[in-house]
């Protein structure tokens, strides 16, 4: 089984959905789309189930283009953000569903429906809910139910939007493993859609992320967070000190820190370096650094160093070289990441990356 | 505790009237309730009932009156069913689909109850009558439309139109797709759709739009008199006989059959009371 998304196309209006999205899915692959919202990553789910309509390209699912073929047909199950489940029906009415509407021929016996009901129901550990409605049991139990009635047509492939938003914290992360283990038990191909990254990196197998409908990159989440292809997955997959700088002749010059050259292969021109909090090195000495404060934050350390009028949040391990609050230091920008380009590529101003400093600082701040 | 104690007492008082004020304010809606309301129910079975059950039974079986509640249960019969279902299309149409004239439409639905019956009734006489755009042809053909049956049903179609869609579209819109397209997905044709998900779903809202629409179409005077000739036995619904009996000075008839539709409504409202307090009690499940 694979799907093969090619060079799709959808506009609502005058506002772009999808722009030439692209994307092989293998058979049994978990995929993640993530993006923050308007990006497109709902509209390409809705577009996979036939509940809307590309405006050209093509969706492939095993060398059969589904552009023909209607959403009721495409034996694709769909587990809505807010569950959509049939409020005026019991529970297991709601899983039988897709098994009672199937033309005489094609579906099973009513007693067997009611087995493959109860055994589904047994295996999303809710077979004593039967005969409940769905404003009679939780959140968790909702989203349980909603799996459980996708699943019953047996799907080819199945798609979850935003499967666990409308849950609380703990129930989230209990059914994030659950689901997982639940794809490798049944073999599933899955795609979902989330605009939180850890869940995303937590889950799944590949990472699409989407920005104005554009996929920035896919990849494994490993990859993808040492990895990022430009500066936006750089920023929406975790926390990221931005600074920027210019590339001359294969060389970083940061703003406002003279003395610092990096080598690069980024093209010369105005040019963002990207480094995580936890991959800024310290050390001792009379560098361009000075600690402003310094929090226990978990089993890392959060400082605030000021480096060329700006202050950058830096993790360190409890077991690294601590300066204290005051103590100015040597940088290591070394790990950072060069991307082409300017402020505008910013999307999301990730909290805690870089904030202007005071200004009676600046005056510490040695050249 | 006392905090508990405190909190209820703050959030009443910023809203509540003055004792004396709240005994005016109810007073006045009771004494304006019983004038306007309890008062002329009341005189309307105390007449009807003047001369005794034996006159009302004779009254109910004249023959002309009976011929006029067949006729209004026959109007209604149609009239009601037919706006149903257009109701439904309708409320479909605008509840579930962005278009171009859609707010257009919304208020065109809505042009029966802000225009006077007496009009509802005259477009009809204008289109069909013996003068009328289409009177000369109808004619020809031998089709009676006004001052026939066909004109009074025509007229409570239009006059009886908005009540189920306007009951349905927010309905609908609050519902939203959701469902219909879990039932897409989960292989439904259209119709499985319609009776299995959207049509349970709607139920309660489409009966109390039904119950309206039935209450309005029975009772109709303004449109249905402009198109029915009082053709006595023949043309005349319920209300247009209450008035004719009133002209004759026939009270007991008159007021008999005007009890009679006033037993309809109150038996109209009092489903429709038990249908409110049925959504309210289950509005997360129902509605």
């Amino acid at each position: 089984m694979t799907v093969e998304l090619l060079r799709l196309r959808k506009s609502f209006g005058r506002v772009g959905a999808l722009d030439d999205v692209s994307l092989t899915i293998a058979g049994g692959e978990f995929i993640a789309l993530l993006g923050p919202s308007g990006s497109g990553k709902t509209t390409l789910l809705r577009a996979l189930a036939g509940l809307e309509f590309v405006d050209s390209g093509d969706i492939v699912i095993n060398a059969q283009s589904m552009l023909g073929v209607p959403a009721r047909q495409r034996g694709v199950g769909f587990v809505f953000q807010h569950y959509a489940l049939f409020r005026h029906m019991t529970i297991a009415r709601n899983v039988a569903f897709g098994l009672e509407v199937r033309p005489r021929g094609r579906r099973p016996a009513s007693r067997e429906i009611r087995s493959r009901v109860q055994s589904l129901l047994d295996l999303m550990e809710i077979g004593d809910l039967a005969d409940r409605y769905p404003d009679q049991v939780s959140g968790g139990q909702r989203q349980r139910v909603a799996l459980a009635r996708a699943l019953a047509i047996e799907p080819r492939l199945l798609l979850l939007d935003e499967p666990f938003g409308a849950l609380d914290a703990k129930v989230r992360k209990s059914l994030r493993v659950w689901l997982r283990q639940l794809h490798d038990r049944m073999g599933l191909t899955s795609i979902f859609v989330t605009h939180d990254q850890v869940e995303a990196m937590e889950m799944a197998d590949r990472v699409a992320v989407l920005r104005a409908g554009r996929i920035m990159q896919v990849d494994v989440p490993d990859k993808l967070y040492a990895e990022p292809a430009n500066a936006f997955v750089h920023e929406f997959l975790g926390e990221s000190v931005r600074l920027d700088c210019t590339i001359v002749d294969n060389l970083t010059q940061i703003e406002g820190l003279p003395g610092t050259t990096l080598a690069t292969d980024c093209p010369p021109g105005p040019a963002v370096a990207l480094i995580r909090p936890n991959e800024v090195g310290l050390s001792p000495g009379p560098g361009p650094a000075r600690v402003e404060s310094v929090h226990a934050n978990g089993p890392m350390r959060r400082l605030r160093i000021v480096v060329g009028g700006q202050v950058l949040e830096v993790l360190r391990t409890e077991d690294a070289w601590m300066p204290v609050i005051g103590e100015t230091c040597n940088l290591d920008l070394s790990r950072a990441r060069n991307y082409p380009g300017t402020d505008q590529d910013r999307v999301r101003p990730s909290a805690g990356s870089v904030i202007p400093a005071k200004k009676p600082n600046r005056n510490s701040v040695p050249g | 505790m006392s905090q508990s104690q405190a909190v209820p007492s703050v959030f009443p008082t910023a809203t509540r009237e003055r004792p004396a004020t709240r005994v005016v304010l109810t007073g006045v809606t009771i004494v304006l309730l019983v004038i306007l309301l309890l008062l002329p129910l009341t005189v309307i079975f105390t007449e009807a009932l003047s001369r005794g059950l034996g006159a009302v039974g004779v009254a109910l079986t004249d023959p002309d009156s009976l011929a006029s509640i067949k006729l209004t249960l026959l109007v209604a019969a149609v009239s009601v069913p037919l706006n149903t279902v257009c109701g439904l299309a309708a409320a479909w149409c605008i509840g579930r689909f962005q278009f171009r004239g859609r707010s257009l439409l919304l208020t065109l639905i809505e042009l029966p109850l802000s225009v006077s019956p007496v009009i509802s009734g005259l477009v009809w006489v204008l289109l069909f009558g013996a003068n009328g755009w289409f009177g000369p042809m109808l004619d020809r053909a031998g089709v009676r439309i006004i001052f026939a049956v066909p004109g009074l049903i025509l007229a409570t179609l239009l006059v009886t139109f908005p009540f189920v869609a306007r009951t349905l579209i927010p309905l609908m819109q609050q519902q939203g797709a959701a469902e219909e397209e879990a039932a897409i997905t989960l292989g439904a044709g259209f119709w499985q759709m319609f009776w299995r998900v959207t049509l349970p779903n709607m139920r309660w809202g489409l009966l109390y739009g039904v119950l309206l629409g039935n209450a309005r179409a029975m009772g109709e005077f303004g449109a249905v008199a402009v198109v029915s000739g009082h053709v006595r036995g023949q043309t005349m619904t319920m209300p247009l006989q209450v008035e004719a009996l009133f002209n004759d000075y026939d009270w007991i008839g008159a007021f008999t059959i005007a009890g009679l539709l006033s037993l309809l409504a109150l038996v109209t409202l009092a489903v429709k009371a038990a249908l409110e307090w049925r959504i309210g009690e289950r509005s997360g499940a129902l509605l």
